[in-house]
């Protein structure tokens, strides 16, 4: 007679319990256990390895070049994501659709193919190559064509956080700030602003994660030049080929994962502390 | 402020929003705008802001040409059907908000705003919840902060977008009568839109009827 008048919105517990267990399973053994691997790899021939790894010259200069990247290719792609999403939340505009098209681009192309695309455009035999050589601008196999291909790879986490966040806002409190008298910028910084901070916290930080760990793009455009133009991932690529390094590196990959454990742990506690801020923001 | 339109045109595309809109309105009116859905009166009263773009013909407030104006010059004091109050700032900052945005020139100091601030809110009756936040308001409450909020500004013209429209029946007869005595005291032009045909007679010196994108009665006074 109880059993009647169970919840038939609720899985039985065997169901629930085999979903739950196969995406643990899923998410342990893809997930989870590549990531430990390398902590554990890292660590195998003892500390004083593991710091020595860092200690060599042409890894020091991979982190720095990683954090140089990074430190100008994610506040460029906020300024951009800023932009764009404000451009499709807040406006009607022909072409809107396709700007929304262009800004899932990324994510769909192939990361090897949009470096070979900035080859195509900036290199020696490109179609500016000519125009750079004769200025002595240095695009490909230097920092800016890192940046680029960084740029380029990194440019929807911004923008896609914020566009479904300002269309559920929609308009209204921008009209008021208006009437109310501000002007453009005022509107934007004082009202819109303050709307999307979590959101906008939200992409910078895994357009960063992904700005430090790019590998694809970044290869082609590198140049792989040692102590120069080699960012962390490409750094780690050399010495997990050089059988005396292997140890090395994971003890440099360890950063990059250490890395993604610090994201995910920010953007988690950005949502426990702020989830009802983020809800009422929606508009709910 | 008296307001006078003059032959005011409107399209969407191939859409006739607004056809050769001629509305006089004398300083301290209090008008309805009435009609139903698609008669063209939101996008009139939004015109008359600013918010809307016009492609024919001209808005005076009083010696004014508004026509070219921005919204901003405009100091039209606007209040939405959903409140649009800033959630994340307190009843105060939105209220002031008018007044904080100001060029440094023209400003108030902080003191005084602070002080007109609470002036306002008590006139709207809420003193006290300075501190609160939108969320925490009622929908009623909400309304009156946005009415404040617009009045800030010491505006040329009050418009409202069916401001009632988002509360429940006692809230809003409540609200009805309420801003009728704050209008009489307060005495601003003021225009509100309305679906609502009781709503319009009950609150308005004079209900204007729109269909069509066309004033169909001007109205006589009540």
């Amino acid at each position: 007679m109880a059993n009647r008048y169970r919840n038939s919105l609720v899985e039985p517990a065997p169901v629930r319990w085999l979903l739950i267990g196969v995406t643990l399973l899923f998410l342990g053994v893809f997930l989870l256990l590549p990531l430990i691997i390398v902590f554990v790899q890292a660590l195998s021939h003892g500390a004083d390895v593991f710091f020595g790894a860092f200690a060599d010259s042409d890894t020091k200069a991979a982190i720095r070049l990683t954090l140089l990247t990074a430190a100008i290719a994610v506040p460029l792609n906020t300024v951009f994501g800023v932009a764009a999403a404000w451009a499709i939340a807040k406006f009607e505009f022909r072409g809107k659709t396709f700007l929304s098209a262009l800004i899932d681009l990324p994510f769909s192309v192939s990361p090897v193919i949009a470096g070979m695309l900035f080859v195509l455009l900036f290199g020696a035999q490109g179609w500016f190559g000519a125009w750079l050589s004769a200025h002595d601008i240095k695009i490909v196999f230097a920092l800016p064509g890192i940046v680029l291909a960084t740029v380029f790879v990194t440019f929807p986490f911004v923008a896609r956080e914020l566009i479904p966040l300002m269309q559920a806002q929609g308009t209204e409190e921008e009209q008021a700030a208006l009437t109310l008298g501000a002007g453009g910028w005022r509107m934007f910084w004082h009202v819109t602003m303050p709307n999307i901070r979590w959101g906008l916290l939200y992409g910078v930080l895994l357009c960063n994660a992904r700005a430090m760990g790019e590998f694809g793009a970044v290869s082609v455009l590198s140049g792989h030049i040692r102590g120069l133009t080699n960012t962390m991932p490409l750094q780690i690529e050399l010495l997990y080929n050089d059988p005396g390094a292997y140890s090395a590196a994971f003890a440099v990959a360890s950063l990059l994962a250490l890395l993604g454990f610090v994201t995910l742990a920010l953007k988690n506690f950005l949502e426990w502390r702020h989830g009802d801020e983020l809800a009422a923001l929606r508009g709910k | 402020m008296d307001i006078s339109i003059r032959n005011l045109g409107k399209n969407y595309g191939n859409v006739t929003a607004l056809r050769d809109i001629r509305l006089d309105i004398a300083s301290g009116e209090l008008i309805a705008l009435l009609g139903a859905s698609g008669s063209g009166k939101t996008t009139l009263l939004r015109a008359i802001a600013g918010l809307e773009s016009i492609d024919d013909g001209s808005i005076r407030f009083g010696d004014i040409d508004a026509t070219r104006l921005s919204v901003q010059e405009r100091r039209v004091g606007f209040v939405f059907q959903h409140y649009a109050l800033f959630k994340h700032m307190n009843v105060l900052d939105n209220v002031t908000f008018g007044l904080r945005v100001r060029k440094r020139s023209t400003r108030p100091r902080s003191a005084e705003i602070r002080r007109r601030g609470l002036e306002l809110l008590d006139l709207v009756q809420l003193k006290g919840l300075e501190e609160r936040f939108p969320t925490q308001l009622s929908g009623g409450q909400r309304q009156r902060v946005a009415l404040a909020r617009a009045l800030a500004i010491e505006p040329r013209v009050l418009l409202l977008d069916e401001p009632f429209g988002a509360l429940d029946a006692k809230v809003r007869k409540e609200l009805r009568a309420w801003l009728r005595q704050l209008h009489d005291e307060i005495g601003y032009t003021t225009i509100f839109v309305t679906h609502d045909e009781s709503e319009a007679h009950e609150l308005a010196d004079r209900v204007v009827t729109m269909a069509d994108g066309r004033i169909e009665e001007a109205g006589a006074a009540n």
